[in-house]
């Protein structure tokens, strides 16, 4: 990359080419999925990861996140290895949990990546419990819940929000408003304004943003996360955006009105933000280079799944407890 | 060695692992000015704050949630659910998310925290805070479920349950809250998780019970006697794991097993321990539990349900020598 690039150009190259680690990540999910090597549900983030991005780059490795189903952006952004995260979803050994969890649960505590979850909104009650956590042990750590705008009519998130005001804890919840649940419309089964208003009813700051665009979530995410930090108590980010792909890469999204999708390219993230870094001293042939390289590395880590070992079945018992273990098959007659 | 009650006595080991340990902390419905249901948290707000004695808004799923969040960042929650039917609102916590953690991340997470959820007939409080779902929990991996049936129990059950690094469902009987016994204050030792406790030496045969139901089953055993029936009573204390050595050395001896729960029959833990009793050592078995009703309120009707001592040894008697 050219060394003559201002603070601020090296600071996005450096986002953006995350966004690409994303995209590539998400993109070799779906065609692995439908080359029969990924098995299971893969829900692809593709379109939403400047929210992602934006907002791990504002926090700390020791901070807390907790995602959900469509979690890979979340993982990779917030540090967890895209390596084993592949090997995960291929399910095998090597993998985030050696083959135990695949797509729907990639977590990484090493990075305070506390896991993605299976079910709509349980990562905000998780949140709170977390950050009360971080409070009783002294810490100064805060946590990010990442819900999705269909997950604002479960009861959790409502008892979520209620619970972070009263305890003034240090959460920041993110809602990714892609504008579909599912397969569903989400303002067609929503009543009143939606997440924002929800928010601010039990007095919890929320901002509305929009969420493909890289600068937007990053400056919002560094003044709100300061905030948290420094005792403003719970506050919410409403991250507008577009889901380019179907709920799982298995839907082809029929559902959508003709043009729909192709319209919403133009304000896709990594278009955008390619741009900007056009404008702002990359070259045409480094962003090429930083994409081509991109690509061979999540290619790479296809190549490892594919090679890697099958996790030998004894693996299955393991894990489960402690008091009370399960037997090995064949242990007890 | 002091006199408390069952109620008295979680407390005292709840306040001794609180004084232990700093990472232990309640959160619940009502423990502070109320001290939970049975006083079995009183005053222990004001000894350790309202920061590790949390009184909470009335959400179950956060409740269980929370503490699950707490658990992997490194505390030791105790959810107090106050009655399992309340704690019904947060089974998806606790069977999706704290039992299955561990395992779906491929070991990087622990879950220590105890999900306490008192069963069992109290007297007048009817469908909705009566019952006694202890089996649905026996049956979902990751899971520990615990039945203290006396006070020194619930003491050093509760101190096992806290210290445990699994996520434990730690199941006090409501008819036992005022029950007296002796517990050894100088003796701050737990009481292992999946040991079982023989109540009664007997030669004829072994009645396997736990939680309130116990007591019923030493009664019937004391009108045995009196007839010539030896009946040994195993008090189990852990469902999961149940003590399946003390259960099978004592059914080996005596010939026959017959389980007793007040929980309904139809889907029993009593059908999984007699099934394995069954299968291993081929003896008679037999079970008795609640008919397959809800519990009702008025005083005959709710004495219907229970299951008395004359019935369980008319059953022994029914049974074949």
């Amino acid at each position: 990359m050219t060394s003559n690039l201002t603070n601020e150009s090296a600071r996005v190259a450096a986002m953006f080419r995350k966004m690409l680690v994303i995209r590539a990540f998400e993109e070799a999910a779906g065609e692995n999925f439908f080359a029969g090597y990924v098995r299971g549900s893969v829900h692809q983030y593709i379109g939403e990861e400047s929210i992602a991005v934006g907002i791990c780059e504002n926090l700390r490795d020791d901070d807390y996140l907790t995602s959900n189903h469509r979690g890979h952006g979340h993982s990779i952004a917030k540090g967890a290895d895209p390596r084993a995260m592949m090997l995960e979803l291929f399910g095998k050994v090597g993998g985030t949990s050696d083959g135990k969890g695949g797509s729907m649960h990639i977590a990484d505590f090493s990075v305070g990546m506390l896991g993605a979850n299976g079910v709509i909104a349980d990562g905000c009650t998780i949140s709170v419990g977390a950050a009360q956590a971080v409070k009783l042990l002294g810490q100064d750590r805060i946590v990010v819940n990442f819900i999705g705008d269909g997950g604002i009519n479960r009861g959790p998130f409502m008892e979520a929000l209620n619970w972070a005001k009263v305890y003034e804890l240090p959460v920041l919840f993110v809602c990714e408003n892609n504008q579909i649940a599912a397969t569903t419309t989400t303002r067609l089964v929503t009543a009143g304004e939606g997440i924002a208003r929800r928010a601010e009813s039990f007095d919890v700051p929320a901002v509305t943003i929009d969420g493909n665009d890289l600068f937007t979530v990053d400056g919002t995410a560094a003044r709100v996360i300061s905030e948290i930090r420094n005792g403003s108590g719970p506050q919410l980010i409403q991250a507008m955006t577009y889901r380019l792909r179907g709920h799982f890469a298995h839907d082809d999204a029929g559902y959508r009105e003709p043009g729909e999708a192709e319209a919403a390219l133009e304000h896709e993230p990594i278009r955008r933000t390619e741009s900007w870094l056009c404008e702002n001293g990359l070259s045409q042939d480094e962003l090429d280079a930083m994409r081509a390289e991109v690509t061979a590395e999540i290619a790479g880590y296809v190549d490892d799944a594919m090679q890697a070992d099958w996790p030998d079945p004894s693996l299955a018992f393991t894990d489960v407890q402690d008091v009370g273990a399960p037997n090995m098959p064949g242990a007890i007659s | 060695m002091s006199e408390m009650t069952y109620a008295q006595a979680a407390r005292l080991g709840l306040q001794e692992e609180m004084r232990r340990d700093p990472t232990v902390w309640a959160l619940g419905e009502d423990l502070g000015y109320e001290g939970g249901m049975a006083g079995q948290y009183s005053d222990l707000q004001a000894e350790f704050g309202a920061d590790r004695i949390v009184d909470t808004p009335i959400s179950e799923s956060t409740i269980m949630g929370a503490a699950v969040g707490a658990a992997l960042a490194g505390t030791r929650p105790i959810a107090e659910l106050r009655f399992s039917d309340f704690a019904m609102c947060a089974v998806d916590e606790l069977v999706n998310q704290a039992a299955k953690a561990r395992y779906m991340f491929g070991g990087q997470a622990r879950v220590p925290m105890v999900a306490r959820m008192p069963i069992g007939i109290r007297g007048g409080i009817a469908a909705q805070h009566s019952q006694s779902p202890e089996a649905w929990y026996t049956h979902v991996p990751g899971l520990v479920v615990v039945t203290p049936g006396t006070p020194a129990e619930n003491r050093g059950l509760l101190k096992a349950a806290i210290r445990c690094d699994d996520p434990v469902v730690y199941m006090e009987h409501k008819g036992l809250w005022g029950v007296t016994g002796e517990v050894d204050e100088n003796d701050p030792s737990e009481i292992p998780l999946g040991v079982a406790r023989t109540v009664r030496d007997g030669r004829d045969i072994t009645i396997v019970s736990w939680a309130a139901q116990v007591g019923v089953a030493a009664e019937a055993a004391e009108a045995l006697a009196s007839e010539g029936i030896s009946a040994e009573i195993i008090d189990l204390r852990t469902l999961w794991p149940w003590d399946r050595d003390t259960v099978m050395a004592s059914v080996a001896r005596t010939g026959r097993l017959l389980v007793v729960h007040e929980a309904v029959r139809v889907g029993g833990f009593g059908g999984e321990i007699a099934a394995e009793v069954a299968e291993e050592l081929g003896v008679p078995v037999a079970r008795l539990g609640g008919e397959r009703i809800p519990i009702p309120f008025s005083i005959p009707l709710e004495e219907a349900y229970k299951i008395k001592a004359d019935r369980i040894a008319a059953r022994v008697r029914e049974m074949p020598a």
